[in-house]
């Protein structure tokens, strides 16, 4: 590889070819959109594509969140717990709502507002305890992953949380219904990943999130509270975990143990595969949407066919994964410094 | 019948409660430990409701027998709590669901061979004779019945999709039972994909499904968690006046569905978690009755109508 280097310049790599660095996810996103083509033309209908889009709000939302933990060298693994145990109690308080103030825009608002509080204080738990406590995220993460995913199993004792019929027919439009021939649910989408876009990018924080991720120790030497802007970034992520819930609950209805599980590790998939680098440092929002609507699409994709024994889906899911981040990183190599 | 059956069991405790009493007297007492997977998805949850109000129900009926109730997440985690089971707690018989039959073969073995009485649930173990009771209900029966049901009622010819469950011998054994009864008639199954059992996998699988096939007579759900993502799928696409679907288990929000007569959802076909109880109702009758209470005890899967749904409806629990 090594020899390779002298001759690959800057100069010549925009000459000759695509940047891969930013635009990997998006080629491996295409040329899986035409596999999809390929395989059924069905893919392209429009109730699909919409379809597909909106399931991937919930994951790309929490991953908008994650690219800001990851980037400051963070990593939350309690996403999926959180949104379980948020949708778990979101829909107890407003079944619980439904005598005072019937089942109407109010009790609706109330369970949207708790699920934002809820959010706010569990990722500032997860970023508190990190930072003031000194102790791995990992390790805290895992923890409280743990906790919440206990707690909405001892909610619903062991079953499943179900909203109120009536409140339900109020809420469900936010799921359903459309704006201008968008899915609410994509726009929620779009509005978080362009907000976290303009965070990461155009604002100080963004910056300070990058310099903690390359250097801790440096970030801390020029002043930057180390701590307050990590503990921030587990807050963001706690905002949209809420966000993603408020959306996910007028989908089912409802919220059990199942809810949720492998979440974190689909939003950090989607991070990587989007360009950000595990180990902090850098990241890109835009990346992040992509890999989200793409880990959505396999799944898509698997379901369109049935060429592929269905035992062999975690196979195929797999191989994308690696073949789409490798595409990225080779490229990522070979410029040298 | 799985009602009427645990009914008659139960004047059975009672009436040998009162019989066996005077003999036992306070020399005999029972220690008895159930063993079951943590309430991690909805029929599990099932499971640990009805083991909860088995021992309660039982205890008091017997004040000789108490009963203690394990759950474990992971195989790993049962076996563990059958080790404790027999070490600290010297139980006398043994309740056991096993998470998984492969791995907790070996581990319910040596709790036989410290001379415990053994009762498994659901799912056999992989070898013959380590226990002595086995209560299950019968997953190809499950399927056979969810298959005729749609055979008959599609008049033997349709466009049906299949949302299978978790790659496991259970859900292998429910969907050879259902091809066994569509066999030879003009059912033809457009697909089947796994949903693992799960709503919100229930409900992407058949919105796919509905954007790939036009046309849909009937879909077997299997599951009554998957059922209910699937009816949010077919609302969502307005396509429920073509097509019905076929769940299982007997979870409350479908029966209720069915004792309404609801046309999406028009039967469901019975595997009850209440199974826990039947078979700690017979782990007990074991030391109580006079008649022998040992070998396979097989629970039917009976066609829930809207006609007899009240009989399998239990609001109180979360399944």
């Amino acid at each position: 590889m090594s020899n390779v280097l002298p001759e690959s310049s800057p100069v010549k790599q925009r000459l000759t070819g695509v940047d891969f660095k930013t635009w990997g996810p998006f080629i491996a996103l295409l040329a899986l959109a035409i596999l999809g083509v390929l395989i059924n033309p069905a893919f392209l209908g429009l109730d699909n594509l919409s379809n597909m889009l909106t399931r991937s709000a919930f994951i790309g939302i929490i991953a908008v969140g994650a690219t800001f933990v990851i980037t400051a060298g963070g990593l939350d693994l309690s996403v999926g717990s959180m949104a379980a145990f948020i949708a778990g109690v979101m829909i107890l308080i407003m079944n619980s709502l439904v005598d005072q103030f019937g089942p109407g825009l109010v009790t609706v608002l109330i369970g949207v507002g708790a699920s934002l509080i809820l959010g706010i204080g569990a990722g500032f738990i997860n970023g508190l305890v990190t930072t003031k406590g000194k102790i791995e995220a990992f390790i805290v993460t895992l923890g409280t992953m743990g906790i919440y995913r206990s707690l909405v199993t001892y909610l619903a004792d062991g079953g499943t949380l179900t909203l109120d019929w009536n409140v339900r027919d109020v809420y469900r439009p936010v799921y359903y219904d459309s704006l201008l021939g968008i899915p609410i649910p994509v726009w929620a989408f779009l509005i978080v990943a362009v907000t976290g876009y303009i965070l990461l990018n155009y604002t100080r924080f963004g910056r300070y999130c990058f310099a903690i991720g390359s250097n801790e120790k440096v970030a801390e030497y020029s002043a930057i509270h180390v701590d307050r802007v990590k503990t921030l970034t587990y807050v963001l992520q706690g905002i949209c975990v809420a966000l993603a819930t408020m959306v996910y609950v007028p989908r089912l209805g409802s919220a059990s143990a199942a809810t949720g599980v492998l979440w974190e590790l689909e939003a950090i998939a989607a991070v990587i595969i989007g360009g950000t680098v595990l180990k902090g440092g850098h990241g890109r929002i835009w990346g992040t949407v992509v890999g989200a609507i793409m880990l959505t699409m396999i799944g898509n994709i698997l379901n369109l066919t049935d060429a592929i024994s269905n035992y062999l889906n975690g196979t195929v899911q797999g191989i994308i994964i690696i073949v789409a981040v490798y595409l990225q990183r080779a490229a990522w190599r070979t410029p040298g410094p | 019948m799985t009602m009427s059956g645990m009914k008659k069991t139960l004047a059975v405790c009672v009436s040998t409660a009162a019989l066996g009493m005077p003999m036992m007297a306070s020399a005999d007492e029972y220690t008895i430990g159930v063993s079951i997977p943590a309430a991690t998805h909805g029929w599990t949850g099932g499971v640990n409701f009805h083991a909860e109000e088995a021992k309660e129900r039982l205890e008091e009926l017997y004040p000789d027998v108490s009963i203690t109730i394990a759950t474990a997440s992971d195989p790993g985690e049962q076996a563990n709590d059958l080790e404790d089971l027999v070490s600290l707690r010297d139980i006398d018989a043994l309740v056991v669901l096993p998470f998984e039959s492969g791995p907790l073969t070996d581990p319910v073995r040596r709790v036989k061979e410290e001379g415990v009485f053994v009762t498994v649930v659901d799912r056999g173990l992989t070898e013959d004779g380590i226990e002595d009771l086995y209560v299950a209900g019968n997953n190809y029966e499950m399927g056979r019945v969810s298959g005729e049901y749609i055979r008959d009622e599609l008049g033997g010819e349709g466009d049906i999709v299949v949302l299978r469950g978790i790659p496991t011998v259970i859900d292998d054994e429910r969907v050879e039972g259902f091809e066994s009864a569509i066999e030879g008639s003009d059912i033809n199954i457009l697909d089947m994909q796994h949903a693992n059992w799960n709503r919100d996998d229930g409900f992407e699988v058949m919105q796919d499904f509905l954007s790939r096939f036009d046309d849909i007579d009937a879909v077997w759900a299997q599951d009554d968690d998957t059922a209910l993502g699937v009816i949010e799928a077919v609302k969502q696409a307005e396509r429920e006046d073509e097509l019905f679907i076929v769940g299982g288990a007997g979870m409350k929000d479908i029966i209720e569905r069915v004792m309404e007569g609801d046309d999406l959802v028009p039967v469901d076909v019975l595997y009850p978690p209440a199974m826990i109880a039947t078979a700690m109702d017979l782990t007990v009758q074991h030391y109580m009755s006079n008649g022998p209470v040992v070998g396979e005890y097989i629970l039917g899967s009976p066609l829930i109508t809207e006609d007899n749904a009240e009989q399998y409806y239990y609001p109180d629990s979360p399944f």
